[in-house]
């Protein structure tokens, strides 16, 4: 295990000066031959000093996986998208209540409601991620326990929520009164972490398109999370992903829900502002 | 490189290990082979069989079938704890002797298809593919 | 296993008569493969799908024997002649003894 980490780190040393980029591919992504992907977009006026393209995960991936994710019949993520319309409409808590109770048909109440998340919540105060308006539905609205922070429910229907808006550009506000928050996870961002002193910039803006033993590196964008990862066989959330990389890092890590990856997912996301909602996306 | 008497000792017998291991693997493939087959002759060709030659990740690897006439395919994985991984038995409706699944690969490995066809004879085809390890956590 | 088992099945709802079309099928089941350990170093005991049948109107189009090499979430894409309308059935086997099943019509037109 000690070696493998320093084999990492020795690759991750070399790749820089001598190891000529595996670039991003040049394929199409559309979905159901009718859902246009925009997988690569200009950078973002914030990112302006550090990138000149953004460019989505799937681009990085094997012809194999990337076909997984053309067609909602040969992704797996739709099994647990189908899960969550279940959830959706089923009467949960004291109140009697449904989702579909207060939002309908979730196709037209949660259309394009994913490419604004994180955001602002004014009655509360602070920056909200979708994680918590569901757990708020869940306990306010419904009378219901709230889910699992970045568990099996919360994931799927984070996913059924994302469908809605699948092609749509990412757009997150990071001025007004998010702007501090947005400020909290940039320095998160680019802080070194761990025995590995790796910040997540290290990996995902400095060697994006190298190799990390055999893994093409992607840039890190959340656009198209929950994504359902062969390696596990389930979706995993933004939180979730950021913990196995600070934990891959050898930090002890924040916990989903905390309010650095709160942070850190209202800066992550903006970082894709542009990019097509991918959501539930397929990856390695 | 120096090595210390002890050191030149340990690589032998890990590389003694190495050695047998694959073999082992390899026998219980040729044992679950032959227990299909009958021990009959299996010629190459006559059936196509469709992976990757890397997959990204050996949890999920895309592989598919074909061999027009067979009765039956059988997919093994050479490389795995237990080298059986699917047969495909063809009904009267079956348009094409085709099938397409996703399946486990411990390690880089020969991943085999034995087709049974309407004769009683038996077809094979064969495809390395290179089981990588992720950059994170694998 | 029996909570949470759901299948998905991809079959065109109209055919000419003696067409071929492409079945893609699915189902939510971890296959669990028998060879993992839990955090206390014991074997988690094997607990998969071992077969998976499509029949049309009472006749096979393909009857499959799963190992533990099938990956999580079982899929598999396969033809069928439609030799008139009627249903498919496809029916998918535990090791448990669950059996789980679904059904899709199919017109000719």
């Amino acid at each position: 295990m000690k070696f493998k980490a320093m084999t990492a780190i020795a690759a991750l040393v070399i790749s820089t000066p001598f190891m000529a980029s595996a670039d991003a591919d040049d394929d199409q992504l559309v979905v159901n031959g009718e859902i246009e992907m925009i997988t690569k977009a200009p950078a973002p006026a914030h990112l302006a000093d550090a990138l000149d393209e953004v460019i989505s995960g799937w681009h990085m991936r094997s012809d194999e996986t990337q076909e997984m994710q053309a067609d909602d019949f040969d992704n797996p993520a739709m099994i647990f998208v189908e899960q969550a319309q279940d959830d959706w409409n089923t009467v949960m808590g004291t109140k009697d209540k449904s989702c579909a109770s207060c939002h309908d048909n979730v196709e037209d109440s949660m259309a394009g409601v994913r490419t604004v998340y994180p955001k602002w919540n004014d009655a509360k105060e602070t920056v909200y991620t979708m994680e918590m308006q569901i757990n708020d539905c869940l306990t306010d609205g419904m009378g219901a326990d709230a889910w699992k922070k970045s568990g099996a429910k919360m994931a799927r229907m984070e996913a059924l929520i994302s469908v809605q808006s699948r092609g749509m550009p990412m757009n997150v506000a990071i001025d007004g009164p998010a702007e501090a928050t947005w400020e909290q996870g940039k320095d998160l961002y680019y802080s070194r972490t761990g025995q590995l002193d790796l910040s997540c910039a290290s990996c995902h803006e400095e060697n994006y398109g190298n190799r990390i033993r055999s893994d093409h590196l992607s840039q890190g964008h959340i656009n198209g999370f929950p994504v359902y990862r062969l390696k596990n066989s389930k979706l995993t959330t933004p939180h979730g992903r950021f913990k196995g990389c600070v934990r891959d890092t050898r930090a002890e890590t924040y916990k989903p829900g905390s309010a650095e990856f709160i942070a850190l997912e209202l800066y992550v996301a903006s970082r894709g502002n542009g990019l097509s909602v991918e959501a539930p996306s397929v990856r390695n | 490189m120096d090595f210390t008497r002890r050191e030149t000792l340990a690589l032998g017998a890990g590389a003694a290990v190495m050695a047998v291991l694959p073999f082992q693997v390899q026998a219980a493939a040729d044992d679950a082979i032959a227990e299909f087959t009958g021990g009959a002759d299996v010629a190459m060709g006559g059936v196509e069989l469709t992976a990757p030659e890397i997959a990204e990740n050996g949890n999920t690897v895309p592989v598919s079938v074909s061999a027009p006439g067979a009765t039956a395919i059988v997919i093994y994985a050479t490389g795995n704890p237990t080298p059986g991984v699917a047969t495909f038995n063809f009904g009267p409706l079956a348009a094409s002797q085709t099938a397409s699944t996703r399946i486990r690969l411990a390690g880089t490995q020969e991943v085999v298809a034995i087709a049974k066809m309407a004769d009683g004879s038996f077809a094979k085809a064969s495809s390395t593919v290179k089981v990588t390890i992720g950059g994170c956590g694998g | 296993m029996a909570s949470g088992v759901k299948p998905r099945v991809k079959v065109p709802k109209t055919a000419a008569a003696g067409d071929t079309i492409t079945i893609k099928t699915l189902i939510s089941h971890k296959m669990e493969s028998g060879q993992r350990k839990d955090k206390e170093g014991n074997v988690i005991p094997r607990s998969i799908i071992n077969r998976f049948t499509c029949e049309f109107n009472g006749q096979s189009v393909i009857d499959v024997t799963l190992e533990a090499a099938i990956s999580t979430n079982p899929y598999f894409e396969f033809e069928s002649t439609v030799p008139e309308a009627g249903e498919f059935k496809f029916t998918w086997y535990d090791d448990d003894g669950d059996v789980y099943d679904t059904s899709k019509k199919i017109a000719i037109g």
